[in-house]
């Protein structure tokens, strides 16, 4: 009896002993998930008010979770957001639709196109200047670092007198051409394409392959990852950029999902939150989606981009 | 190819040959050097010369500094300057406070809590700023907002978040900052899991506590990464613009004002083109010294 007992403190005390020396870990747990639903909340909030019917928006309290969720709002919107023509195919396009689909079909477009283009440039001139030696290269090299510290405000007015002068002004064409000009994509393949060792391309090179060969067969297929993170990181500038299309894109039936959202922001449906929020989740949806499918990309190419500069 | 034929080789000879070993090179960067060229270095040189003009849809005419000098004579400039700064500074801080708090604590947990959390912690920042912003106008929203509810509740009064003059620009920080960046949150959790396990090892040897690890291994070794992303922070504090614009549009009366902002009234709305580039290269002066500080303090890696 007396030994069960004692034997039966002892299991408490090391029962105890164990929640005290884990206690850390519960506490730290606590912390960070505290910080994370923070963090999250906006988002949260956004498809949670997206979620709810107009009639219990602005009600007070404000329901935490979407309990009649609906897809309402989403149908509002876009109604509500009027109809254009899409002038992709031509200007002449008499096919009508809802504006949100239309910027929806806006933005894939040009974000997909610059992307496109993007990857390609990006890669044939990293390529060149990791593993070529020609006259120039390292002056043209260091223009594209000096590049790297002029913030984009101070291009933004020459630029815009440029595309109206040149009468691009409210044209994809105006939209996508400045746009392509970055240097950051370069300047990342570059630093990966010079790790590949020099030796495959020697090979291929007294194999008789041609200068193109040897970039599209030899160094693309090795440089995928580096590929994959400069489209990565490229296509969610395109998908999110707002000045520069907001400057140059006039009618509302080119404007992209972020441009034609701030203007809707300041309509008469501004103030109507639930259509707000559908109208944001359906730009925010596509990027989330990809962040999901594509996660590993994303720290990858924050910890190639922080390397060195 | 031999050096005995060289002094015969002409001119267009050299220059065949030239182009012969090198188009292939200048194939490759032609698309991105012509891009550059016309989209970046043009419009540079351009923005430099428009500073000293007076330039309007129809042409300009030399100023000399006069935009410089307005600009310094203007209260506004000052006021948006002071709220750039502000932000800024406030945000810089925060961001780097809790992205190096939330990277320690990840550190202990299993590889997959770890990934969890820094994904948690990224997907906010895949999200445009635009859709981010029209979240918090809600949020601050006076009647049957989120905040004001969370007052009601507590018994406070009700705060005009993006109304209030005073107010306004603390809420836009505010918005800010309480999202952890991920980008900080993944590179301080990188740098700290590249440290030697031996470090803490020897520190427990010792008979340190996870504190004292904390702040004298792992504080220290991390400085690089502190340093390069105080500087992106920073310069991405300065250029502040979306959420301003679509929260208050700079209001109310001028009390979020900040210095892109005001480069978009001044060349967008007021037409005065010379005077906006004169704003613009203002900031890429701070900016610029900014990004010295980074180059100069990368170059000392720390070695481990």
């Amino acid at each position: 009896m007396m030994a069960q007992s004692v034997a039966g403190r002892w299991t408490i005390g090391l029962v105890l002993a164990r929640a005290w020396r884990r206690a850390p870990h519960l506490v730290v747990l606590l912390l960070l998930t505290g910080v994370a639903v923070v963090s999250l909340f906006p988002l949260y909030w956004l498809f949670n008010t997206a979620l709810t019917p107009a009639s219990s928006t602005v009600k007070l309290p404000p329901d935490i979770i979407p309990t009649n969720a609906t897809l309402d709002n989403f149908a509002e919107i876009i109604r509500v957001s009027g109809q254009g023509r899409l002038r992709l195919l031509g200007p002449e396009n008499p096919t009508r639709m809802s504006r949100l689909l239309l910027w929806f079909i806006n933005t894939a477009f040009i974000a997909l196109v610059s992307t496109a283009a993007h990857v390609l440039f990006d890669s044939m001139a990293g390529y060149a200047f990791a593993k070529r030696k020609f006259p120039g290269s390292n002056v043209f090299f260091w223009m594209i670092l000096a590049a790297l510290m002029i913030p984009g405000q101070v291009t933004l007015v020459p630029l815009y007198l440029m595309i109206t002068k040149m009468k691009l002004i409210n044209s994809y064409v105006g939209v996508l051409l400045p746009g392509l000009a970055d240097v950051i994509g370069i300047f990342l393949l570059k630093q990966f394409i010079q790790t590949l060792p020099h030796e495959l391309e020697e090979a291929a090179r007294m194999d008789g392959a041609s200068e193109l060969g040897i970039y599209g067969r030899i160094i693309m297929p090795l440089a995928a990852p580096a590929l994959a993170v400069t489209a990565i990181f490229a296509f969610q500038r395109y998908w999110n950029a707002f000045l520069w299309p907001l400057i140059v894109l006039q009618s509302p039936d080119l404007f992209t999902l972020q441009v034609g959202l701030s203007f809707v922001h300041t309509s008469e449906f501004g103030t109507n939150y639930g259509l707000m929020m559908a109208g944001a989740a359906l730009a925010a949806i596509p990027m989330i989606v990809f962040f999901f499918a594509f996660q590993r990309y994303f720290m990858q190419g924050l910890r190639i981009g922080a390397v060195k500069g | 190819m031999s050096s005995a034929f060289a002094p015969a080789v002409s001119w267009p000879g050299r220059l065949l040959k030239f182009w012969r070993r090198h188009k292939w090179s200048y194939f490759f960067i032609a698309p991105s050097m012509i891009l550059f060229l016309v989209f970046i270095g043009y419009p540079v040189l351009q923005a430099f010369l428009l500073a000293f003009q007076k330039v309007d849809l129809r042409g300009g005419a030399w100023v000399g500094l006069k935009n410089f000098q307005d600009l310094l004579a203007s209260k506004l400039f000052w006021a948006a300057m002071r709220h750039t700064l502000v932000y800024a500074f406030f945000v810089v801080a925060a961001w780097i406070t809790s992205s190096l708090l939330v990277a320690s604590l990840i550190q202990p947990l299993s590889n997959r809590a770890q990934s969890l959390f820094r994904g948690a912690f990224y997907l906010p920042n895949v999200t445009s700023i635009i859709v981010i912003s029209l979240v918090w106008i809600w949020i601050f929203e006076p009647d049957y907002g989120f905040l004001n509810y969370l007052l009601t509740v507590v018994g406070a009064p009700k705060v005009l978040w993006l109304q209030n003059p005073d107010i306004a620009l603390w809420s836009i920080v505010l918005s800010t900052v309480l999202v952890v960046p991920g980008s900080g949150v993944v590179l301080y959790s990188a740098a700290i899991g590249s440290i030697p396990r031996e470090y803490y090892e020897a520190a427990e040897v010792e008979g340190a506590n996870w504190v004292q690890s904390l702040i004298h291994i792992t504080f220290p070794l991390l400085r690089p990464t502190t340093l390069y992303l105080t500087v992106i922070y920073t310069i991405a504090g300065f250029q502040i613009f979306e959420r301003v614009y679509i929260m208050t549009g700079g209001g109310p009366i001028n009390a979020t004002t900040t210095i892109v902002q005001l480069i978009f009234q001044t060349a967008f709305s007021d037409f005065n083109y010379g005077r906006a580039s004169a704003q613009a290269l203002i900031l890429f002066a701070i900016i610029a010294a900014f990004s010295f500080i980074q180059f100069k303090f990368l170059s000392t890696d720390v070695e481990y």
